[in-house]
């Protein structure tokens, strides 16, 4: 079978997966999905009736083993502080991050 | 024998008859570490000579907050108060659970700075019980592996019954501080098999218990619909006071279920006379791609582990089950191939949140905008297995791929639940109580063997991962030793919520089995 996951599929991925990689890394990665594909390939060939339902959640969950959904209120955290203080970049209790990317029009 | 070698519940007994005290226990602890462990798991470290001969459970040690813990439990049975089930019994946890004020890095760069600002419920569950936690034990990146060898953190984990063999994974750390004695429980998550088969490979007991039973809440997620915490222990009591524990509903985890917990100790030496389980001989063999040619072959697993089942089978006959032969579970095969659908798809869209901007890494690369900000840190801080789930599960998941791949892949999961739905049906034409099987298709490999080959390491799940599909419950237990002395895993399968029932089981196979041969040999670093 041929590679399913070409460079240029496989570079389109990398940009949306926000990723940069190096070029062992990238044929590395890029060989190894295409071996995983082989192994997914496998799903094809069983036979599903139409009735077969996708199922999100192996156990169903019904009402009478799910929790009752809590009130959707607004309550202050007790020390938002400690939270802030893992960002790489804080000023003022603000997040800092860097300029968006900008493309200029024609 | 030490204290540290007597099981959690032997601990809390002596405690009570004041024996002993909790910092006693810890203290015992705390040599065994310092005897077996050698140094922990660190960023930019490579494993020396040295450190292949040490089994390297942690990543981060606890060690001053848990005799302020201990103290705290001794001083309150002084004072006559009830300090917990667990009261003094020292445990570990799996790095992939928050502890506040403790680092919680997912064995990943991107999280190796983050201290979490509140604590998973399993954690503050078995504290509330009076467990004593000793530190954070390592694991596969983000738990991405069957090893313990795609930890950012090195050396690895090694395997305490032959260092030069892998613990498993993911809960690597888990399975080998318990089977080296340095703790009798910990904390660990099952997402394809990552309780259940390290416990094999180490030669202790792991549960997988049913999807919802134990919150997930502070538990770094991998693929939601699938991970599942839970204990290992070195006997089937401990592992069920453990869950008795941690499972229950949450609020803070709306998959958390409300279904009653039963008293999992109440009936765990009624034996198993009139019990019907199974043994199938979809789980007597495998299927696996070569790791040369891609090619898909069949193979009957290795002779000494499916003995060990069988034997399992006979003990458990001899106990007065009924075992029945030839239960068709003919979709096992077709458990790995979703799995890579399923948990990528879910993996991806969970890694989408390290970005350099809320917590975690942010790299220290020069940077001309946001989204190159995004691109630097994320592939400075994600090791090479996070990259390989991302992008599979972007690409199995796109629009013009998804029925092809996601919505099938969902649907061949109705079908495996469908084959343990089939089989436990009390009315229907095997009604078991449980599923005797295999816990994995071999023994511990050796360091390095595997690592790399994300496709056959993948397919150490295969008879693990159609209970994480299902959802049903999963124990393993030790099931005896092959010809190099490393242990073989026997597992046992149920209905929903059917732990009790697996605990029973499992403690009749072990109380009957307690004088074989196998079970006085000790892991090689016990020696």
């Amino acid at each position: 079978m041929s590679e399913q996951i070409t460079p240029e599929i496989f570079d389109h991925l990398v940009d949306l997966a926000a990723l940069e990689l190096d070029a062992k890394q990238a044929e590395y990665l890029r060989k190894q999905l295409n071996n995983q594909l082989k192994a997914i390939h496998e799903l094809e060939a069983i036979p599903l009736d139409a009735d077969i339902p996708i199922s999100l959640h192996g156990v169903p969950f019904t009402a009478a083993e799910s929790p009752t959904p809590r009130e959707d209120e607004w309550h202050p955290y007790p020390n938002s502080k400690e939270i802030l203080s893992q960002a790489p970049q804080l000023e003022d209790d603000y997040i800092v991050v860097p300029d968006i990317p900008h493309t200029t029009l024609k | 024998m030490e204290l540290c070698d007597l099981s959690a519940l032997e601990m809390t007994q002596l405690l009570r008859q004041k024996k002993v005290s909790a910092v006693e226990i810890l203290q015992s602890t705390l040599q065994r570490i310092g005897q077996v462990d050698g140094r922990s798991g660190a960023l930019d470290q490579t494993a020396t000579e040295e450190d292949k001969e040490k089994v390297h459970s942690f990543i981060t040690l606890t060690a001053d907050e848990a005799i302020k813990q201990a103290s705290v439990v001794d001083a309150q049975l002084a004072a006559g108060k009830d300090p917990g089930v667990l009261a003094g019994v020292p445990f570990t946890v799996k790095d992939i659970f928050c502890v506040k004020d403790t680092p919680s890095t997912a064995a990943s760069r991107i999280l190796a700075n983050f201290k979490s600002p509140y604590t998973a419920t399993a954690v503050e569950r078995m504290q509330g019980a009076g467990a004593v936690m000793v530190g954070k034990v390592n694991l596969d990146e983000f738990t991405y592996g069957s090893s313990t060898e795609s930890s950012a953190f090195q050396p690895s984990t090694r395997n305490p019954w032959d260092t030069h063999h892998v613990p498993g994974g993911s809960s690597g750390g888990s399975a080998a501080s318990v089977a080296a004695g340095e703790v009798p429980l910990s904390l660990g998550t099952d997402t394809a098999g990552s309780i259940r088969q390290p416990a094999a490979f180490c030669g202790v007991v792991g549960v997988k218990p049913t999807y919802g039973r134990v919150s997930r809440y502070g538990l770094i997620a991998f693929a939601s619909s699938l991970d599942c915490p839970g204990p290992v222990a070195r006997t089937v009591r401990d592992a069920a006071a453990m869950l008795q524990v941690i499972s229950g509903a949450d609020i803070h985890d709306s998959t958390a279920a409300t279904v009653a917990v039963p008293n999992y100790l109440e009936k765990l030496e009624k034996g198993v006379k009139g019990m019907y389980i199974g043994l199938s001989p979809d789980y007597f063999r495998i299927v696996f791609p070569d790791p040369k040619t891609g090619d898909f072959q069949e193979k009957t697993l290795p002779k000494e582990i499916a003995e060990a089942v069988r034997h399992a089978a006979d003990v458990l006959a001899k106990m007065g089950a009924e075992i029945v032969e030839n239960v068709p579970m003919s979709n096992t095969r077709y458990g790995i191939p979703a799995y890579f659908v399923i948990s990528r798809v879910e993996a991806a869209s969970n890694l989408h949140r390290y970005d350099g901007v809320k917590y975690g890494l942010r790299t220290s690369l020069p940077y001309t905008d946001l989204r190159k900000m995004y691109k630097l840190s994320r592939n400075q801080g994600f090791g090479l297995q996070p990259k390989l789930r991302i992008l599979m599960g972007m690409y199995v998941s796109a629009a013009q791929y998804s029925e092809q791949y996601y919505q099938r892949a969902l649907r061949v999961r109705s079908m495996i639940r469908r084959d343990f739905e089939t089989a436990f049906d009390p009315a229907g034409p095997y009604h078991l109580d449980a599923l005797l099987t295999p816990t994995t298709p071999t023994t511990a490999f050796e360091m390095d063997a595997v690592y790399g080959d994300s496709v056959l390491m993948q397919y150490a799940d295969q008879l693990t991962v159609p209970a994480n599909h299902a959802g049903i419950p999963g124990l393993s237990l030790p099931g005896g030793l092959d010809q190099a002395e490393l242990p073989i895993g026997i597992q046992l399968l149920g209905a929903d919520y059917s732990e009790q029932k697996l605990f029973q089981i499992g403690r009749a196979y072990e109380m009957a089995t307690e004088n074989e041969t196998w079970r006085q040999v000790k892991p090689k670093v016990l020696r």
